[in-house]
Formats: C-alpha cells, sequence, structure tokens
C-alpha cells in the first residue's frame, strides 16, 4: 500500500488546532499505523505557505498522495467523515461493523 | 479638550475616484470598512480595484486586494483596458493578491469544528508585506456558499474587518444584491459592517441602463446624499457625476461679448456677458444652428476659442451650410481657434457624452462653446438622466466662466416648448426664441430676447431672414400678436394704435 502523505493547517496553539491534532493521530495510528507522513503546518508562522495552497479555513488537512488530492476542513472529530474524505472507507475499518462499535 | 476632538473626528482617505470624493465629502471614513452592495454587472470589481489603483497611482499607497470569486490572473487581464498594469504593481511591491477564489475540483469534506483563521492570516500577511493602507475585498458573496455555516462565515468576516480597523487600514468589502431596491446585501453582511455602505446599481429604465451610487450611510461623517449617476470609461475607470456637489459660486462678470450679430447684440442691451449660459430655442430649420454659428465666427475677432459639438449634423454637412452663411469652420479650425466635435447622440450614454464634452474643454480651453443641440440628447436618456445631464453640463461650463450657447429644438413647428427648455430655463441667463410666423400664406421668421439676466433688452418680436451673409434682423412685428403662442392674429395699424394711446 502507498504511503498517506498529509499535511495539517492550524492557526497558533489554540484548542480546535489541538484537537484536530490529536484527532488525526489517533486515526492515522489506529488505521494507518506505519503508513503515514504527516506534516503540520502553522499558517501564522508561515502565511505564505498558506497562501501558495490558498487555504482559507483551519484547521484544514491535505491529503497528497495517494491521488487524488483531497481536504478536509475542521478539527476532524468525525471520524466517519475524515476516513471518507482520506478515501479511507468505513468497511476498511478492522474493528468490524460500525453498530458494534459505537 | 482639543485633543479629545481630534480622537472623535473622523478622517476621510480620498480614493482619487473622479467625483466620489465629492459626493463623500473627502472620501472613504479612514481605518474602517466600507460595505459597497451592488447587482451583478454593476461596476461592484471595477470600484474595488480602482480604489488601490487611485491610491497606487495618484498617493503611491499600497493595497491588498483579496478576492473570493475571480483568479487574480482573470482580474489582471481584465483591468489592462481600464488603465492599470496591476502585474507591474505587484513587481514593485505595490500590490497584492490574497487569492480566496475557490480551487477548481476541490471538493473539501468538513468534519468538524473551523473558522477562517488562515485567510486572517494570509490577510495580515499580505499587508504587512507591502506596508498596506487599502484592502479590497470582493465579492464576500462566494465564501458563503462554499462553507455550510452562514453564521459562523459573518462571525470571522467580522473578525477580518475588526483586525483592518487595528492595522489601521481603509477597507472596502463587496456584496452582492439580488435587486436594485431591497435589502442591502445577501446573507446580512451589512450587519458587519454597517458602519458604511454604499449602494451601486445598474437600473434598467425604459430600455436604457443607467448606474447610479448612492453613499446609503457613512457614520458619525457626512456625505452627500442621494442618487448620483456614473460611468465606467475605458483608461479612467469610474467617473460619478456629483450633481449637487457643484457649488453655486462662480463669480459673474459685466463684460460683455458679441453674439456674432450687432442687430441681436442691440437687442440683448449690448451682447452676451462674458460668462453666462444662452439658450436658443426654436422650431427646426429656423435659425439656430446659423446663430450659433456666427456665435463661433465671433471667436476670431476676439483672438478667443470656440468648440462647437454637433449632435444633429455632421461634420459634413455642418461645414457646407457653414459656407452658405460666409462662415469657413474649415479655414478656422486650420488656424487653430475652433473645434468642431460632431457626434452621434446614440454614440454613448448621456455621462459618457458629458465627460468627452469636459475633456474636450479641458484641454482645447475655448472662450464659447456651443451645444447643437441639447435636445438631440433627451432621446438616448431618461427624463431624470436628462435633467441631471444638463445642470451638470451647464455647471460645468459656468465653472470655467466662459460663454455657453445650448440650442433646443421645439417639437411644434410654430411654437411650444421643449423638455429641454423646461429643465434648463431657470439655469441660462439668457434665452432667445426663434419662431416661425405665417402671415398672409407666408412663413416668416420672428426672433425675441425673452430673457436676459441683470441687463436691460428689447422685449419685441422682430422679423430676420437668412442670407449668404448671415442672418439680418429688421423691423419687429408691431401688428401681429400671439406669435409666442404659435398662433399669430393680424392687427390692423389703426387698432396697434388704439391700443398703444390706451396705455399712455
Amino acid at each position: 500500500m502507498n504511503k498517506f502523505q498529509l499535511r495539517l493547517y492550524v492557526t497558533g496553539k489554540t484548542p480546535k488546532s489541538e484537537r484536530a491534532i490529536a484527532n488525526l493521530k489517533r486515526i492515522c495510528e489506529r488505521d494507518l499505523s506505519g503508513l503515514y507522513e504527516l506534516r503540520i503546518i502553522d499558517v501564522l508562522e508561515n502565511p505564505q505557505l498558506a497562501e501558495d495552497e490558498k487555504i482559507l479555513a483551519t484547521p484544514t488537512l491535505i491529503k497528497d498522495l495517494p491521488p487524488p488530492l483531497k481536504r478536509i476542513i475542521g478539527d476532524l472529530s468525525n471520524s466517519e467523515k475524515v476516513l471518507l474524505g482520506l478515501d479511507l472507507s468505513p468497511i476498511l475499518d478492522s474493528d468490524g461493523p460500525k453498530e458494534d462499535t459505537q | 479638550m482639543k485633543n479629545l476632538k481630534n480622537q472623535i473626528g473622523i478622517e476621510k482617505v480620498e480614493t482619487g475616484i473622479e467625483g466620489f470624493d465629492l459626493i463623500s465629502e473627502g472620501g472613504l471614513p479612514k481605518g474602517r470598512t466600507t460595505l459597497i452592495a451592488g447587482t451583478s454587472g454593476s461596476a461592484k470589481t471595477v470600484f474595488a480595484v480602482q480604489f488601490l489603483s487611485e491610491g497606487i497611482i495618484k498617493k503611491d499607497e499600497p493595497g491588498v486586494f483579496v478576492t473570493f470569486e475571480e483568479p487574480p490572473d482573470d482580474i489582471r487581464k481584465n483591468v489592462i483596458s481600464l488603465g492599470w498594469d496591476v502585474a507591474k504593481w505587484e513587481q514593485e511591491g505595490k500590490w497584492a493578491f490574497v487569492d480566496a477564489s475557490p480551487v477548481i475540483g476541490e471538493n473539501s469534506v468538513i468534519s468538524g469544528e473551523y473558522d477562517l483563521g488562515a485567510l486572517l492570516a494570509r490577510i495580515e500577511h499580505a499587508v504587512n508585506k507591502i506596508n498596506a493602507t487599502r484592502i479590497s475585498m470582493d465579492s464576500i458573496g462566494s465564501i458563503f456558499s462554499r462553507f455550510n455555516d452562514p453564521g459562523l462565515v459573518r462571525n470571522e468576516l467580522f473578525k477580518i474587518a475588526s483586525v483592518v480597523k487595528q492595522m489601521g487600514a481603509t477597507a472596502i468589502i463587496t456584496a452582492e444584491r439580488t435587486e436594485e431596491y431591497g435589502d442591502i446585501a445577501r446573507f446580512g453582511i451589512e450587519e458587519f459592517v454597517a458602519d458604511n455602505v454604499i449602494i451601486l446599481r445598474n437600473v434598467l429604465e425604459s430600455e436604457k441602463r443607467r448606474r447610479t451610487m448612492e453613499i446609503l450611510k457613512f457614520r458619525g461623517t457626512s456625505h452627500q446624499k442621494g442618487e448620483y449617476p456614473f460611468t465606467v470609461i475605458k483608461n479612467t475607470g469610474i467617473i460619478a457625476i456629483p450633481l449637487s456637489g457643484i457649488e453655486l459660486k462662480q463669480r459673474s462678470s459685466t463684460v460683455r461679448i458679441s453674439s456674432g450679430n450687432a442687430e441681436l447684440d442691440r437687442m440683448c442691451g449690448g451682447g452676451f456677458f462674458r460668462d453666462s449660459i444662452i439658450l436658443v430655442s426654436g422650431a427646426t430649420g429656423c435659425g439656430k444652428t446659423m446663430l450659433s454659428a456666427e456665435f463661433a465666427k465671433d471667436a476670431i475677432k476676439n483672438e478667443q476659442r470656440a468648440v462647437i459639438f454637433a449632435f444633429e449634423e455632421s461634420r459634413e454637412q455642418l461645414f457646407r451650410n457653414a459656407i452658405g452663411w460666409g462662415i469657413d469652420f474649415e479655414q478656422m479650425e486650420a488656424d487653430g481657434i475652433l473645434k468642431v466635435v460632431c457626434r452621434y447622440p446614440e454614440a454613448e450614454g448621456l455621462e459618457d457624452h458629458l465627460i468627452i464634452i469636459k475633456r474636450v474643454i479641458k484641454d482645447f480651453k475655448p472662450h464659447r462653446i456651443v451645444v447643437d443641440s441639447l435636445s438631440a440628447l433627451e432621446r438616448v436618456s431618461t427624463v431624470k438622466g436628462f435633467r441631471e445631464f444638463v445642470i451638470a453640463l451647464t455647471s460645468f461650463i459656468k465653472h470655467q466662466e466662459v460663454a455657453g450657447l445650448l440650442t433646443s429644438t421645439t417639437g411644434d413647428l410654430m411654437g411650444g416648448t421643449s423638455v429641454t427648455d423646461a429643465h434648463i430655463s431657470t439655469i441660462t441667463d439668457t434665452i432667445i426664441l426663434l419662431r416661425y410666423v405665417e402671415m398672409f400664406g407666408e412663413m416668416r421668421r420672428g426672433i425675441t430676447a425673452l430673457k436676459m439676466r441683470g441687463s436691460m433688452h428689447n422685449k419685441d418680436i422682430r422679423e430676420f431672414n437668412i442670407d449668404d451673409k448671415g442672418m439680418h434682423i429688421g423691423k419687429s412685428f408691431t401688428n401681429v400678436t400671439g406669435i409666442l403662442s404659435g398662433h399669430p392674429v393680424f392687427t390692423s395699424t389703426e387698432e396697434v394704435d388704439r391700443m398703444t394711446s390706451l396705455f399712455k
């Protein structure tokens, strides 16, 4: 399986930023353990990087690889949507059917 | 106390947009955000771009352009024809884009809470990078359709507006409207920048488009009220036409100039005043153009320059007719004392005609101005638009302190008035009426000075003829009554004598 290349854009150390980072790390460790590269970019420190990528909202997660390129906006608290956005359908979830996990 | 006063007063930033600074009494409120609302095609983007462009050109003030709709490359291309080289300014560090236009093919998923912190960081970054004092954000409506929570977007925009204020920059935000007369803007945008609102309109009225701008409010500072016409023209951009912005402060002199006809001068008590507006009204073919040609020709004698704006005849026609009256316009143009500008009334909108007339007058600096005929322009505009045009034109001419002779064609052959007459008769200083008089199966012509402000004048209705040497004013129609009303009645000489003796 190809490695996932992810970039997460946040603005400073706000609760929303912290939440997004924690949520993303949790999802990645659970579903993509060892298969991902994550870069966290603080747009307050690097506004030009946000300009280059035309980022408006934060937090924004960009999946560069594997294609297609995807953007996910928000603190990533809805892991189902995150997985959809990463083109990882929840069926791949090794924990079995959704009903059981909740 | 003095300090306190300084803190309360709101300074304004001159935009550099012609006419707008007059209407707004000095420009946009400094360090604040102003909402520019308008329907699609109402020139919002032009206004937004021009605000930055004029800042760079006229005041060397750098500006940041935040675009939510069109990609920067489109904007660069679109405004080249207006004379603005945005790419060059970007290289010089005077202009910076914040590109918030939609990314094509991007379909973002939303998962959880977010804000527009990145956008704010980018705006701040761009402002600091080039030390911008002007910011334009265009157009804000599209951002609402890209995020699922209008309340959140509104909140974030409010945050941006307050950060802009802290940075000390003057900003404008444009927003879409759905109707020309209705809600200020969609999505309740006006609520967060409610301090200052300007509305641009592009109204379809009697099959004609008419652009106007209105300053709805400027909190804490004054401005002119009501709608003002404006136009967008090549290499210039928006030009607003202030009407009440023009003060009636022109001096009036007592210096007289000749009308070009010695007898008419005598009727007017010694000629027209040097800085007056003269209206020549009459039916078609009764000698208005000839009278204006003589007036223009008289400029030679006094080493003056004259300009003729002809809206009824082509250049060739006008020149040929003038030769018939013994006037050589071609030679006069070659000598640099005359300029003839012929245009179709339908070629442009009225606002554009006004701007062309103003430019010619500013460049050529004539002492005498002829507009033949003003009433031809009536048909290219709405009644309201025409009235505004006439007021703007006559006050401009008066400001130049030169003589303006305007002609007006009346609808009826024998008498009556035209709309033009009704609009400008109070603004004019002199009114000359030319009328056909039907007498014993013959059409004869009469002339009278109806009004001559600030001077004695002859009140007779005199007969005149036109031949290859021009106009010849003869005797008065002493025994005819009802000429002006269009119903001339011949009265016998005895009756006239009797009436005259009654009032002795």
